[in-house]
């Protein structure tokens, strides 16, 4: 059964599964474990950019291309729900008809993309994107009477999704059932879903097409395969799952504005996470999701302290201020590439191989 | 021959410029408006051009691409808005020459401390990933997020004012036609650094070899020459002028924040790619057209002036897919 739900990509390390299972418990059994709306907020982005930092995964780390226009697609999606909630009457129709169109938007804007620039090399796709993205986080910033310009769209959602709204009378083992419960696991679920089906996409034929034109275009054109074409597809299809995880997030938000999908910070951000966690593993989104998310949220306490206790020392305190925490992210990244190319996933995999071969 | 000087040269896309210049005077109609912009839109592509000439060339010799290239135009910025600081006096100063001895000292602490950044640069985050290009982008988008992080931490996470000494600021008045000062000098300096780069490349022995490296590596390196010390000569160059263009770009926008680098990049990017990925000559003309038709479209039709960059690297990626002047390389 668990053969065929992970599409026989098992962690293959013990640590590994471990720290999956622990992570899986967590996020399916966040509204026990962890009462309250910061931690169930936590969990969500968690949820959220483990898909995220997924489908981006794809394209880097199994094809080899890097993109700078993930959060455009990202944004897109949560444009596209926002705009339909608010423009049309609230319901689950509007909802589906928002995602279609940001679905199609974001396959068409991939698909043109990777047509124009992906015949090239690596790096003028790299380029192109940047300048792409940055193009479509300007415009929807100028655009304010479709996007709401730098103030966003805060919109409603359906009514059984509304905080206010209750599933059940009385507290379920301690937890309201109400809009937010819901809403948690309908973005927990869709997350989940579509993570397996990315490593089922990964682990099929395609999938190892895709690898053999990160190893080596040029054989694999040699083979027979026409990579354009393979590396167009893998294009489109990280957008349309981004576009998703934009869809999922802004839902969960209420909200969608520049600064929580399109800004050039989150693409960092998930730079960040898929090298960190492990390029080409799949199960390295999980881990660097998890780690970022939770020390987005929680290292800057824990470097506050610190920056306190070193006041007077000269420099410590300004490196440790806690608004410096993407500092010692950004030296692990640097520190990742070198040393870790396949990211904490990479080495707890290596060193189970190094006891066996022992 | 990429340069567009001497034998056979390329003059289609100097004739497009020239074509676009004077198409938006006939749309625009006013002649005094019209040299204002054209004015402005030079200064902005010269401007450009010091930026992105080193990336261009970084590329086309050593195959390497910078995604950290902002931060030095950065550092240029914050350089010399604390330099420009020290001489406070000076540039408060009510002559031109004073305020020279200001702006100066401020453009050469850019370009110095620059330099060396990019010395460091190559060797500590480039030079283990020659080569993998897939490394190479990764590893400098992680070099700028720490260094942007350190500028925050020397500099302040706030914004810094880089005040234009006063005789630097206003306009000269010609008849009806209003010429800012400042985008006139930056027009000399940007004219000055292309006129001195194409005489390096051209009339000596070490423009020859960065030239012939250009165009086929194995070759220079068989003939005995250290392709390698050539390179990191034209990255620390290249670095350098991307400070003084920093600095020159934060004098005219009068403040300098972090991301001056990474909102100048993407211009960078779409110049390089329509001027040919390692070409000077397709650099400059590219960074004068994005210049003007900026100012143009901006002056026009503000609502499409957004996209116009965009608009203008597609049209000509679909007439020249390999840019104005392509590399030709064995």
């Amino acid at each position: 059964m668990i053969h065929s739900v992970l599409s026989g990509d098992f962690p293959r390390s013990r640590v590994l599964s471990v720290a999956l299972a622990a992570i899986f418990i967590a996020l399916a059994l966040a509204p026990f474990l962890f009462p309250g709306t910061r931690p169930l907020d936590v969990a969500a982005k968690v949820c959220v950019f483990i898909l995220l930092v997924a489908s981006y995964d794809l394209l880097l780390g199994y094809t080899g291309i890097v993109s700078f226009a993930h959060t455009m697609f990202f944004g897109i999606g949560g444009y596209g729900i926002a705009i339909a909630l608010s423009r049309m009457e609230v319901g689950w129709s509007a909802i589906a008809l928002g995602t279609a169109a940001a679905v199609l938007l974001s396959l068409a804007l991939s698909f043109l993309i990777g047509l124009f620039s992906l015949r090239v090399k690596a790096i003028f796709f790299a380029m192109i994107t940047l300048a792409v993205a940055s193009f479509f986080a300007i415009l929807a910033s100028q655009l304010s009477n479709v996007t709401g310009g730098e103030d966003g769209i805060t919109f409603k959602v359906p009514e059984i999704l509304r905080p206010a709204w209750r599933l059940l009378e009385d507290p379920l083992l301690g937890v309201t059932v109400g809009g937010r419960f819901i809403t948690y696991y309908l973005v927990f679920g869709t997350s989940l879903a579509l993570f397996l089906a990315l490593l089922r996409v990964v682990n099929s034929p395609f999938g190892r097409v895709l690898q053999a034109i990160r190893e080596n275009d040029f054989r694999a054109e040699a083979l027979g395969y026409r990579t354009v074409v393979y590396r167009t597809i893998a294009s489109c299809l990280g957008a349309v799952v981004a576009t998703l995880a934009g869809v999922l997030y802004s839902l969960w938000l209420r909200y969608t504005g520049p600064n929580t999908t399109l800004d050039f910070g989150i693409m960092i951000d998930i730079l960040l996470m898929v090298v960190i966690g492990g390029m080409g593993t799949m199960y390295g989104a999980v881990i660097g999701a998890t780690i970022f998310v939770v020390a987005q949220n929680y290292l800057q306490e824990a470097m506050k302290a610190f920056s306190d206790a070193m006041k007077g020392v000269p420099l410590l305190p300004d490196l440790f201020h806690p608004d410096r925490w993407l500092l010692w992210l950004g030296v692990l990244f640097v520190l990742s590439v070198y040393y870790f190319p396949h990211g904490i996933v990479g080495q707890l995999r290596a060193r189970l191989k190094k006891a066996s071969t022992k | 021959m990429n340069l567009g000087v001497r034998q056979r040269a390329d003059w289609i896309p100097l004739a497009l410029t020239a074509a676009v210049a004077l198409a938006a005077l006939a749309l625009i109609g006013n002649p005094s408006t019209w040299v204002t912009l054209t004015v402005a839109g030079l200064a902005m592509g010269l401007l450009i051009f010091i930026m992105s000439s080193g990336l261009t060339l970084v590329f086309g010799l050593m195959d390497v691409m910078n995604f950290a290239h902002g931060l030095f135009i950065a550092i240029g910025a914050y350089v010399a808005a604390s330099t420009i600081k020290v001489f406070s006096a000076a540039a408060g100063a009510d002559s031109f020459l004073a305020n020279l001895g200001a702006v100066l000292p401020a453009m050469l602490a850019a370009v110095v401390v620059a330099g060396l950044l990019g010395l460091f640069f190559e060797r500590v985050i480039i030079r283990p990933v020659y080569g993998q290009h897939l490394k190479q982008i990764l590893i400098t988008t992680g070099g700028m997020i720490v260094a942007e992080q350190l500028i925050h931490v020397f500099w302040g996470p706030d914004l810094l004012p880089l005040p234009r000494p006063s005789t630097l600021r206003g306009s000269f008045l010609i008849g009806d036609m209003a010429i800012e000062k400042y985008r006139l000098i930056a027009v000399v300096i940007g004219l000055a650094v292309f006129a001195g780069m194409l005489l390096l490349l051209n009339r000596t022995k070490i423009g020859l070899l960065i030239r012939a490296g250009v165009e086929n590596k194995e070759m220079v390196e068989a003939m005995g020459y250290r392709i390698r010390r050539l390179f990191v000569g034209v990255f620390v160059a290249g670095s350098a002028l991307a400070g003084l263009g920093g600095a020159l770009w934060g004098m005219y926008q009068e403040s300098v924040t972090v991301h001056i680098g990474a909102s100048m990049m993407v211009l960078i990017f779409i110049v390089i790619i329509i001027g040919g990925l390692g070409s000077v000559g397709g650099c400059f003309a590219g960074a004068v057209l994005v210049g003007l038709v900026a100012n143009y479209v901006g002056y026009l039709s503000p609502k499409i002036a957004l996209g116009s960059n965009i608009l203008l690297m597609v049209l000509i990626l679909l007439w020249r897919p390999q840019g104005l002047y392509p590399v030709s390389r064995q």
